[in-house]
């Protein structure tokens, strides 16, 4: 192991943490706009030009607050369960093919920290590990309202762990590797090569379950303030919180990218839009889907989730694997 | 409608609609046609449209409360105004105490003297607006439009006393020229002249 490569994974980890620490501060602002925007609200308006400043403001607000730890928590568990999720949400971009590779000075870059033959695996497994965040922050705050969120972080991101697993099984049938690159290099043929086309009920599959485990609007049953208070967040204050934010939007931006990477086409050429910024106006567009889906949907009952997952999505997804391994085998 | 009328409209919509709503399915096989129905006929993405549509046409009802306000109704009840003739800049008030008489809230007090014109005039005049139920009588009884309701309803302040003396609610005689009346509370009617009948002293 030469020092370029250290050097060039150090610089890269650090690309990757500081630009999507930045990034879910700059989400939060979208999000307000756009949210207002589809309420006819203005949105922050009052700190800076348009109220590009308000993550500025939030931020020192999050710093500056007492970090606060409830006498009857249990202090280790409590303190260490945001950097769970904030540390899961960033070690699964590890994998993650950001850009096409790209020369600066005669040395070739690859956008990816790692480029291990499990990449697709590695990321899936890594996110669902971050269901030990909201689960231990829920069991170790002593608090009803954060054991209710607990317990319906392990029903939820469980359940739908399996709908992720099965709908991206048959994608990885397709292809033939958990490369996320080699999914990229198999829709290098233009827009009709796009996965999405060949596996239609797959993407939709994996994007209701990326709702799910991103903890995002039609399914944001964590924490939400009508039914649990602010479910395992209830008693987080300060920074601690502010790093289950953090977590839940780069979890947001990873599951952008795997979604654009698996089924639309990744970083390759789109007509006469370079690949780097082809795969940012994806990544932007599921993004803003996200959003999008807050501003419209109420969200569901806990029952109607599971009944969705377990009756509905987890059988769609083995039937379309059973196909997709039939129409194969013929 | 248009400017400060559509305030003043009361009468709420009586035109009820019925929603048609299908009876509840019984048995699964209904129920699953239910959900195959709501899901072929993509309704969630009407939700999503009517969202977008709303982002595009960007009709934006925001009013940033400090930097812009709301016109209000002509007959709001705010922080009390004692005003001065325009002329000659002297109170208006011709210290009757008819105020202090009719205040439900009892809560004005009026302390009077007589000038060295041989005027009467108040040299008190408080209203605590601890008890002040902003009803508008005062305003409705003064006889020289002397007391009426001002405009003003921003009434943060560190002390509720502030707004409550004779200088804060009298008009300024250097802000004589600025002096409004009132159209609202107590003043009289546009059509008063045409309203107003001889006093019956025929009996």
């Amino acid at each position: 192991m030469d020092a370029a490569f250290v050097i060039e994974t150090i610089i890269k980890i650090l690309i990757v943490l500081g630009l999507f620490s930045a990034l879910a501060g700059f989400g939060t602002y979208v999000e307000r706009k756009v949210l207002a925007f589809m309420q006819r609200r203005l949105g922050p308006m009052h700190v800076g030009p348009y109220g590009l400043l308000q993550v500025l403001a939030d931020g020192i607000k999050l710093f500056t607050k007492e970090d606060f730890i409830p006498q009857g928590a249990v202090r280790p568990i409590f303190m260490i369960a945001p950097v769970i999720t904030a540390a899961t949400a960033f070690i699964a971009m590890a994998a993650i093919p950001m850009f096409p590779e790209f020369t600066i000075g005669g040395y070739t870059v690859k956008p990816i920290i790692s480029d291990i033959n499990v990449g697709l695996l590695f990321v899936l497994g890594v996110m669902a590990t971050g269901l030990y965040g909201p689960l231990l922050a829920g069991m170790a705050s002593q608090n009803k309202w954060s054991i209710l969120g607990a317990a319906r972080t392990a029903i939820q991101f469980l359940s739908y762990e399996v709908v992720t697993g099965l709908s991206v099984l048959a994608p990885v049938m397709i292809v033939g590797s958990l490369s996320l690159i080699d999914f990229n290099n198999y829709q290098a043929g233009g827009v009709s090569e796009w996965l999405v086309w060949k596996q239609p009920i797959a993407f939709i599959l994996f994007l209701i379950a990326g709702f799910a485990e991103t903890n995002r609007t039609p399914f944001d049953l964590l924490e939400h303030e009508a039914e649990v208070i602010s479910g395992y967040a209830t008693e987080y204050s300060g920074m601690r919180w502010g790093m289950f934010f953090i977590g839940e939007y780069a979890n947001m931006f990873t599951l952008g990218f795997l979604a654009s990477l698996i089924f639309l086409g990744g970083f390759n050429d789109l007509w006469f839009i370079p690949g780097a910024i082809a795969i940012l106006m994806k990544v932007f567009f599921i993004f803003f889907f996200f959003l999008w889906t807050r501003a419209s949907w109420p969200h569901v009952r806990p029952d109607q989730l599971m009944w969705l997952c377990w009756k509905v999505l987890m059988p769609l997804a083995v039937i379309n694997v059973v196909i997709t391994g039939i129409v194969m085998m013929f | 409608m248009s400017g400060l009328e559509q305030f003043k409209d009361r009468n709420v919509s009586q035109n009820y609609y019925k929603v048609k709503i299908d009876p509840y399915p019984k048995t699964g096989w209904e129920k699953f046609k239910r959900v195959l129905k709501r899901s072929i006929k993509l309704e969630l993405f009407v939700g999503l449209k009517i969202t977008l549509l709303e982002m595009i046409r960007f009709n934006i009802h925001t009013v940033q409360y400090p930097k812009e306000k709301l016109p209000i109704g002509p007959r709001y009840r705010a922080v009390h105004k004692l005003l001065r003739l325009l002329e000659s800049g002297t109170e208006r008030c011709i210290g009757c105490g008819l105020c202090e008489k009719i205040c439900i809230a009892n809560c004005i007090r009026i302390d009077t003297k007589v000038d060295e014109h041989g005027r009467k005039i108040p040299t008190e005049y408080t209203i605590n607006f601890g008890r002040c139920i902003f009803c508008g009588y005062c305003a409705e009884v003064c006889p020289e439009l002397a007391i009426v309701h001002g405009p003003d309803y921003e009434n943060a302040s560190e002390q509720r006393a502030h707004f409550a003396l004779k200088e804060d609610m009298l008009t300024p005689l250097d802000k004589l020229k600025r002096q409004q009346e009132y159209p609202g509370f107590g003043a009289p009617t546009p059509v008063a002249d045409q309203r107003i009948k001889k006093t019956p002293l025929a009996y």
